[in-house]
């Protein structure tokens, strides 16, 4: 079905309340909007969808985050929010770029409780430290783990095996 | 007098109303065929373990089930499937639990050697936490597998001495794995 909004539609009026806080960067993926925001900003963009009148943007499909270690210095890390308008069936994405040395970026438990855990995930596997959580911990991974997983400089095989060939598996 | 056979290594004398025989013999005999396995599933094996549970395959004919699902009153402890390091403690304490004499099966690639997930969260292989008796191959192993793999716990039931449990052996193989026992080893 289609929507009522389009990507422009939305991009133009978030321009127009945030300004200079939404990056230039843009893209239409699969048809769904992706805004480059500002990491002090996501909280403020994510809270006046939330409560536009006319785009409700009030639900939050997930959080998760990306590693590019070749990124300039500074956005390493990027932390996705996928948004979605129930009443008028248009989803967006949200992400903002962060440092890999201290990435962190003010909760939005207090927008969605769904976030509470979507956080605690995001924590668990790449280290983002998000501001105002109540609960921080990891969620998935066991509780003695010392690393984020999910960065691209750990490994993802298991390191205490030894009875591995790396000539058998094409490396 | 009764009739003398010979039965392995084992002499008996049968006579009407009694028999003669090696005590360790008729325990290994009584514990072998009725076996209290603990099925510890957590994935596709486990529904493969259910497979010969059920009707058509049946290991109640061997003796290998009264299913007993606390620690406490098994002697099998029967792990089938994927186990994270997260779990690891918990398969951990339900072995500890298990009262002497116990046998473990480790069912299928995951839980013989973390099978395709060799990833930072897996336990590539639960004999990196217990003690294992018999490992059954296989992703999964079909039920003939686990039930093949059963009747292997059963010879070992079968013909094990009664000190065992007290051995030397016995006590190196739970400190090696850090596990709580009371053997003075002497």
């Amino acid at each position: 079905m289609e929507s009522k909004l389009t990507n422009d539609q939305v991009l133009s009026a978030i321009r127009e309340q945030f300004g200079d806080k939404i990056g230039e960067e843009q893209q239409v993926t699969d048809h769904y909007l992706t805004v480059f925001a500002d990491p002090e900003a996501a909280h403020a963009v994510i809270l006046w969808l939330n409560q536009h009148p006319e785009f409700k943007v009030q639900f939050l499909t997930n959080i998760t985050g990306i590693h590019y270690p070749d990124n300039e210095e500074g956005k390493e890390i990027v932390i996705v929010y996928h948004l979605h308008s129930l009443q008028n069936n248009f989803r967006l994405r949200l992400k903002a770029y962060l440092p890999v040395e201290h990435p962190s970026i003010q909760s939005i438990t207090d927008i969605y409780s769904a976030a509470n855990w979507l956080e605690r995930e995001t924590y668990d596997f790449f280290g983002i430290n998000f501001v105002g959580h109540p609960d921080l911990r990891r969620i998935l991974n066991e509780d003695s783990m010392d690393y984020f997983p999910m960065r691209k400089e750990y490994h993802l095989e298991d390191e205490t095996r030894q009875d591995k060939d790396n000539r058998f598996f094409g490396r | 007098m009764g009739k003398i056979t010979a039965e392995g290594n084992v002499e008996a004398i049968n006579y009407e109303g009694f028999q003669l025989t090696r005590l360790d013999t008729v325990i290994g005999a009584a514990r072998a065929n009725s076996l209290w396995p603990l099925p510890f599933a957590t994935s596709c094996c486990g529904i493969e373990y259910m497979a010969s549970m059920a009707p058509n395959y049946d290991i109640a004919r061997f003796g290998m089930e009264r299913m007993s699902f606390s620690p406490r009153q098994a002697d099998l402890l029967i792990v089938a499937g994927t186990i994270s390091k997260k779990l690891a403690p918990v398969l951990r304490q339900v072995y500890e639990q298990m009262s002497e004499p116990k046998w473990v099966l480790s069912v299928g690639a995951c839980a013989s050697s973390g099978g395709i997930f060799d990833t930072y969260s897996v336990l590539q292989g639960i004999d990196r936490v217990i003690p294992v008796d018999v490992y059954v191959p296989g992703c999964p192993p079909r039920p003939e597998q686990i039930i093949d793999g059963i009747m292997n716990i059963q010879a070992l039931v079968k013909h094990e001495s009664l000190r065992r449990r007290y051995s030397p052996e016995y006590k190196e193989l739970l400190d090696n794995y850090n596990i709580e026992h009371d053997i003075d080893g002497k």
